[in-house]
């Protein structure tokens, strides 16, 4: 298919302590494409995107082997500046997390931490990012009101406007629909098939319909490893590891 | 059998609640009578002369024009000096500090200190702020006196109103790629300010009726005027209580002027919580 790839990780294992939470995770995420990280809680899906932008730094005891490459270039390389990596590696969380401030003030913190001041850009980023998290037509009359006055799945959709807003090229979903109702969650999941035109998207989901509506490729993480991935359709049609097929029909999980 | 076990748990639940009721009562009743008991002695001698007069003829005339401008002033210089340090020493506990030893002294000695009897601080006053840097007994010595007793309230209502911010606002600010002082100063600080405001409050309260800390350190029997720099002595409420109660020998005359001051001071007290109770409401009323 000729992608290219954006993430990869070599022999990279993750410790909190003594605790190895993740062992020996070779993977390449694609471009521009939707990547779901799958399996059972505490399996070390959601750790392993955290990861991906370092996020995993503020664990006290946190500690990570091996290589993750981003564009060729070791993230965990001495010289790695998180917070240029933070700005390309975006992230949208469990919980819908606005700020407790105007829908406006929200989309437009990124752009101003990295020194966007003048009004008018920051207007048109805002109104950019809002269209591009499907939700502009809904809040733009009311961009000066309460973020948290919108409803749950508003606010996660908010989330992405304001992760975007600071043009990453990867964006990390943590289970964006867990706290959502179906509809909403519905939303978030055809936003997120428009996304990958711009975005790379890993998105971590418990929930295995969503990973094969939204997904091009799967990751089945068991214990710590990955058990098997590849394209969606093969994972869930014919996977080739026992415990994925366990995992997928259900059996456990 | 479930029927006894029943009556006897409802029985119980309504002794629990009489019992709470009047506790309640009688703390509201305590409060109320105090109040009464301030309005009925001191009601007479307010007016708006009590409140622009200084006081004369040995204080058995007049106002307290002066103790009350000296009482604000005080409480100015105290907040101006321990509230910009009280909330970033809050901050660097919270934020910055890795639980170590020095961290655990450093909050061990910040809650100590809340337990210092407040004499104490006005000693400390007396021999660092009037003596050792020579500001004299003055608004100076006597606000910084004071704004060191406010200090680890501050720092302990800042440090609770940090922690209660809800991680999912840190990990927002800091996946955009801010630096750790954008987080605080930008997401951190906004979302702890209605808190840290209340514990501002608290520490107005505390400060503004103490009476220890500044006898030594800056506060006057008698001044002609308001002071004009921060090196002039003050008058202050609650040493002017304490000075009519104590000093004069025209009881008769003096007991209304000092019951209207302490009803002063307690409408000075809760003039400010007052307002800043407004004022975190309003900040509530924008954010949600």
């Amino acid at each position: 298919m000729g992608k290219t790839i954006k993430f990869q990780t070599s022999a990279m294992n993750l410790w909190y302590d003594r605790f190895q939470a993740l062992k020996a995770i070779d993977i390449t995420i694609s471009e521009r494409a939707v990547t779901a990280f799958i399996g059972p809680s505490g399996c070390g899906k959601s750790s392993f995107l955290r990861c991906l932008n370092r996020m995993n730094d503020f664990v006290p005891g946190a500690r990570v082997e091996g290589e993750v490459f981003l564009d060729g270039r070791n993230i965990y390389d001495s010289d790695q500046d998180v917070i240029t990596l933070r700005r390309r590696v975006g992230m949208v969380f469990q919980r819908p997390n606005p700020f407790p401030a105007s829908i406006w003030d929200n989309v437009a913190y990124g752009p101003r931490l990295h020194g966007v001041r003048n009004r008018r850009e920051l207007d048109e980023i805002v109104e950019k990012s809002l269209r591009g998290a499907a939700i502009w037509d809904e809040v733009k009359d009311k961009l000066r009101t309460p973020a948290l006055a919108l409803s749950g799945g508003q606010q996660q959709r908010l989330c992405i406007a304001r992760a975007i807003a600071v043009e990453p090229e990867v964006l990390l979903m943590d289970e964006p629909t867990s706290a959502l109702d179906p509809m909403a969650t519905a939303r978030i999941e055809e936003l997120v098939r428009t996304l990958k035109e711009r975005f790379t998207v890993a998105i971590v989901t418990h929930n295995m319909q969503q990973a094969a509506r939204i997904s091009d490729e799967t990751a089945f993480f068991l214990d710590g490893e990955i058990i098997e991935s590849g394209p969606t359709h093969l994972i869930f049609t014919s996977p080739r590891d026992g415990r994925t097929e366990d995992y997928i029909t259900g059996r456990f999980g | 059998m479930a029927g006894l076990n029943l009556s006897r748990r409802l029985f119980r639940n309504g002794c629990a609640t009489i019992l709470l009721y009047l506790l309640m009562a009688s703390v509201a009743l305590l409060l109320a009578g105090i109040t009464a008991f301030l309005i009925r002695n001191g009601w007479s001698v307010l007016s708006w002369e009590f409140l622009t007069q200084p006081p004369r003829d040995a204080m058995t005339r007049g106002g307290i024009y002066t103790p009350l401008i000296g009482s604000i002033q005080l409480i100015a210089v105290a907040m101006a000096f321990a509230f910009p340090v009280g909330v970033l020493t809050a901050v660097y506990l919270v934020e910055w500090a890795r639980d170590g030893l020095f961290t655990r002294t450093l909050r061990l000695a910040v809650r100590s200190l809340a337990g210092v009897p407040s004499v104490v601080f006005g000693l400390f006053g007396l021999s660092f702020f009037v003596i050792t840097l020579g500001f004299g007994a003055s608004l100076l010595s006597a606000g910084l006196t004071l704004g060191c007793l406010a200090l680890p309230v501050i720092v302990g209502a800042s440090e609770a109103a940090l922690t209660a911010v809800p991680k999912d606002y840190r990990d927002a600010s800091y996946a955009m790629g801010a630096t750790k002082w954008q987080t605080i100063y930008k997401v951190i600080l906004p979302a702890a300010f209605p808190s840290i405001l209340t514990g501002a409050i608290l520490a107005v309260g505390r400060v503004a009726g103490e009476t220890a800390p500044i006898i030594f350190t800056g506060a006057a029997f008698f001044t002609p005027r308001i002071a004009q720099s921060l090196l002039e002595p003050v008058m202050a409420l609650p040493y002017h209580i304490l000075v009519l109660a104590t000093a004069g020998t025209a009881i008769d005359k003096t007991r209304p002027i000092q019951y209207g001051t302490i009803l002063v001071l307690l409408a000075l007290v809760l003039g400010v919580t007052f307002a800043g109770v407004l004022y975190r409401a309003r900040l509530r009323l924008k954010k949600q």
